[in-house]
C-alpha cells in the first residue's frame, strides 16, 4: 500500500507516478488523502491497480481509465470517469453532472444520486446509480447499460441511440425517441448482473423498467420535424 | 408569318428584361427546391459568397526605406514550433502551413492517407477529426494532431498518448454553434464501429461538449488532458470566428498553448447551406481580433495562433503572417490539391449534374475523385501516394509564394511580416484588417 497525502504532494506528482509503469508495476494499492475537490485526481490510469481516495474529488476523477480500480469515499464533481474505457469506478456519495460521459467500457457505481446528463453520450460502459438521476440523462447515449434505482429526472434518454436503460422510480419524462420497453428474460438477466457487478444486494431486481430507442429520428426525416 | 415557339426569345427582347440582384436565378431554383423538397439544403465546401478576404490586401514591398532580400540567396526561414507555453514537447513544423482536421468518414481513407504522405513529406502536420484516429493516418502522418470533439466518437486516451498535440474543438469556421454531420450514406461498417453507431443512420454530432461549459470549466479539461499524457504534448483549442476578441482572450485564460482561429470560408464535409453563409465573420477581421487579444494579453507569440478559412496560395498564407498568425491550417484547398473538382473527372461529374469547379456534394458520399466518399469503388480510384505528393507539391508552392513575399519584404523569417507591410485596396478590408487604405494613412474606425 502507498499512501500519497496531497496537501503535501502536488496533484502532477500523483499522477505521474500513477502512469509510471515502474511504480504501478510495483505497488497494486494507493491511498490517497485530503483530496478536498481537487481537479483531475487520478486521470489516465492505465493499470490494473486500485486507487483508494479518502474525501471529496473535483472534476473528472478517474477520466479516461483503462484496467484500473478508483473508490472514492465521498462526493464527486463533474465529469466522473469521463471517457473511461474499462476498469471499475466506485462513488460512496454522490457525483455531479455528465458522470459517466462517453465512457467505452468498464463498470461506474455511484451510490448515492448523480445529477444532470449521467452517462451521455454513454459509449458501451455500464453505470449503476444507487440514487436518482437528473434530467436529460443518457442524452444521445449509443451503447452501454445505464441503471437507475431511484427516480430519473426529465428528458430521460433524449435522442438515444442503442444504448439501453433500466430504472427501479419514477421517470420524469422521457427525451425524444426514447420509449418504454417490455422487459425480456435477458433485461432481467442484465439487471440482475448489473447489481451483483456493483455489489446492490439490498436492490430488488423485479422491479426495473426497460426504455430504448424507438429508432424514429435515427434519419433526419422532415415529417420528425416536430420531434425535436 | 406564323409564330414559332420552339424559336429563343429575340435578343432584344431578353435585353429588355432585368434580371433581379435579389431575386437572382439561383435564389429562385433554391425557392423551387425548397417547395418541392420541403428540406433545407445540406452540402459541403464553404461559404461561396463574395467576402472582404486576403485578396483585399496588397504588399507595400521594399524601396528605398526598406531593402528586400536576394530571392534564390538569402535565407528566408519558414520554420514554425507550437506548443511552447506550457508543453514539454513542442512541435516544430517545416512550414507554416498545416492540415486543418478533416474525420476519416467525411474524407476515404486513402485521402486521409495521402494528407498524411503530403505532410511529411514537406515536413507539417495533420489533424484526426470527428471519428477518431485510424491507423494509417497514424502510420503516414509523422505529426499528427488528435482532435477532442463534443461527440467524443473514437475518443481514447491510448490515442491521445499517440498524438503528436491534442486539438480542443470548439467549433468550426463553417458552423459556429453547430456540430458536426455524416449522413447515413457515409456511415459504411467500418466507420459505424469506430464512433459506436449504427450503420447507415445520420449521424448529427452534439454541439457543446458533454462534461464542460464554458471558460471555467473548459480549464479544467485542459488540465485534464495535459495530466493524462504527463505535460508532454501541445494543446490547441479550436474556435469559430465568431465573438473573437474574447474567445481568443478565453482561450488564453483556459491555458491553450495555441489557439486555432477557423473563420466563415472554413470548409465542412456536410453542413446546412444556410449556416454556411450566415454565421460567423469572414477570416480577414477575425485575424485582427485575434492578434489584438494576444497582443492585450502580452501573450502574442507565446500563445501561438494557426488560422484557417479560404487559403488558397502563398499570398494568404502571407498575409495571415503578416497581420499575426504563427501559421496556417488549409482543408478545401487540400482536398483540391489531392484531385477533387479536377477536369479530367468532367465525365463523371457530369453524369452527377455538375461540372468541374462546381461540386461541392462532399456530404452525398458520391465522390469521383475518391476523397469524399466511403464506397471502395469510388475511392480506390485515389492512389495516395501520387495525391500525397501532388498535395506536397502544393505545399512547396504555398511556402514557396509566401518566402517570395517575404523577402520582398526584407524579411528573413515569414514571422517577420508585420501589419506595415500591408495595405488595404477597400474601405471594408482596411476596417476589417486594421491597415490603412493603400495611398492614406486611413484605417477607419481608429481615427
Amino acid at each position: 500500500m502507498q499512501t500519497v497525502d496531497l496537501d503535501a504532494v502536488p496533484l502532477r506528482d500523483l499522477n505521474a507516478r500513477l502512469h509510471d509503469p515502474a511504480q504501478v508495476g510495483r505497488i497494486a494499492d494507493w491511498r490517497v488523502l485530503h483530496p478536498k475537490g481537487r481537479h483531475n485526481i487520478a486521470v489516465g490510469l492505465d493499470a490494473p491497480v486500485t486507487v483508494r481516495i479518502d474525501g471529496h474529488v473535483g472534476y473528472y476523477c478517474a477520466g479516461m481509465n483503462q484496467h484500473a480500480t478508483v473508490e472514492v469515499s465521498g462526493h464527486a464533481g463533474v465529469g466522473l470517469a469521463e471517457n473511461m474505457m474499462s476498469g471499475r469506478v466506485v462513488v460512496h456519495g454522490n457525483a455531479s453532472q455528465s458522470a459517466g460521459a462517453t465512457a467505452h467500457g468498464g463498470l461506474l457505481v455511484i451510490h448515492g444520486d448523480a445529477a444532470a446528463r449521467c452517462a451521455i453520450s454513454l459509449k458501451g460502459a455500464d453505470i449503476v446509480v444507487r440514487g436518482s438521476v437528473g434530467p436529460m440523462s443518457a442524452f444521445m447515449a449509443q451503447a452501454g447499460r445505464l441503471l437507475v434505482c431511484g427516480d430519473a429526472g426529465d428528458g430521460l434518454g433524449d435522442s438515444l441511440y442503442e444504448a439501453v436503460l433500466y430504472v427501479a422510480g419514477r421517470v420524469k419524462g422521457l427525451g425524444a425517441d426514447c420509449v418504454e420497453q417490455p422487459m425480456e428474460d435477458a433485461d432481467r438477466a442484465s439487471v440482475a448482473e448489473l447489481l451483483a457487478a456493483a455489489g446492490l444486494d439490498d436492490v430488488d431486481p423485479a422491479g426495473f423498467r426497460r426504455y430504448g430507442s424507438a429508432r424514429e429520428l435515427y434519419t433526419f426525416k422532415i415529417e420528425n420535424v416536430g420531434a425535436y | 408569318m406564323s409564330h414559332d415557339d420552339t424559336a429563343p426569345p429575340r435578343l432584344d427582347a431578353v435585353w429588355g428584361q432585368r434580371e433581379s440582384h435579389l431575386f437572382d436565378r439561383h435564389t429562385i431554383h433554391e425557392i423551387h427546391r425548397a417547395a418541392r423538397e420541403g428540406m433545407y439544403r445540406i452540402r459541403g465546401f464553404g461559404a461561396k459568397r463574395r467576402l472582404p478576404h486576403f485578396d483585399d490586401l496588397v504588399f507595400l514591398g521594399a524601396s528605398i526605406s526598406r531593402y528586400p532580400l536576394e530571392g534564390y540567396r538569402e535565407k528566408c526561414d519558414t520554420t514554425v514550433t507550437l506548443g511552447t507555453r506550457y508543453a514539454r514537447k513542442p512541435i516544430t513544423l517545416q512550414t507554416p502551413v498545416t492540415i486543418a482536421g478533416m474525420s476519416f468518414g467525411s474524407l476515404s481513407g486513402p485521402a486521409k492517407e495521402a494528407l498524411g504522405r503530403g505532410a511529411n513529406e514537406v515536413g507539417t502536420s495533420t489533424t484526426t477529426g470527428d471519428g477518431g484516429m485510424t491507423d494509417e493516418e497514424r502510420t503516414h502522418s509523422k505529426t499528427l494532431v488528435y482532435q477532442v470533439l463534443p461527440s467524443r466518437y473514437g475518443m481514447n486516451p491510448r490515442h491521445l498518448r499517440m498524438a503528436d498535440a491534442i486539438e480542443v474543438v470548439v467549433g468550426q469556421g463553417a458552423k459556429p454553434g453547430g456540430g458536426g454531420m455524416l449522413l447515413g450514406q457515409k456511415i459504411s461498417d467500418r466507420v459505424a464501429e469506430m464512433r459506436t453507431l449504427p450503420k447507415g443512420i445520420d449521424q448529427r454530432s452534439a454541439c457543446r461538449h458533454p462534461d464542460w461549459t464554458g471558460p471555467d470549466d473548459l480549464a479544467i479539461k485542459i488540465q485534464e488532458l495535459r495530466e493524462i499524457t504527463d505535460w508532454e504534448k501541445p494543446i490547441y483549442v479550436k474556435i469559430g470566428a465568431t465573438r473573437t476578441y474574447y474567445d481568443v482572450m478565453l482561450c488564453v485564460k483556459a491555458g491553450a498553448d495555441v489557439i486555432v482561429l477557423d473563420g466563415m470560408q472554413g470548409g465542412t464535409g456536410a453542413t446546412q447551406d444556410v449556416f454556411i453563409e450566415h454565421v460567423g465573420i469572414p477570416t480577414l477581421p477575425a485575424v485582427r481580433q485575434a492578434v489584438e487579444a494576444l497582443q492585450e494579453l502580452d501573450m502574442h507569440r507565446t500563445v501561438q495562433l494557426i488560422v484557417s478559412g479560404g487559403i488558397r496560395t502563398g499570398a494568404d498564407v502571407a498575409k495571415a503572417l503578416a497581420m499575426g498568425a504563427d501559421a496556417v491550417a488549409i482543408g478545401s484547398a487540400a482536398l483540391i490539391a489531392l484531385g477533387d473538382n479536377h477536369p479530367s473527372l468532367a465525365d463523371a461529374y457530369r453524369r452527377m449534374g455538375t461540372v468541374p469547379g462546381l461540386f461541392e456534394d462532399w456530404q452525398a458520399g458520391n465522390d469521383p475523385a475518391g476523397i469524399t466518399t466511403q464506397d471502395p469503388d469510388q475511392y480506390t480510384r485515389l492512389d495516395p501516394a501520387v495525391a500525397g505528393h501532388r498535395l506536397a507539391n502544393y505545399l512547396r508552392v504555398l511556402t514557396l509564394e509566401t518566402q517570395t513575399l517575404a523577402r520582398a519584404c526584407g524579411k528573413s523569417h515569414v514571422h517577420n511580416m508585420e501589419p506595415e507591410d500591408l495595405r488595404a485596396l477597400t474601405v471594408e478590408a482596411a476596417a476589417m484588417a486594421g491597415v490603412p487604405l493603400a495611398g492614406t494613412d486611413w484605417i477607419p474606425g481608429r481615427m
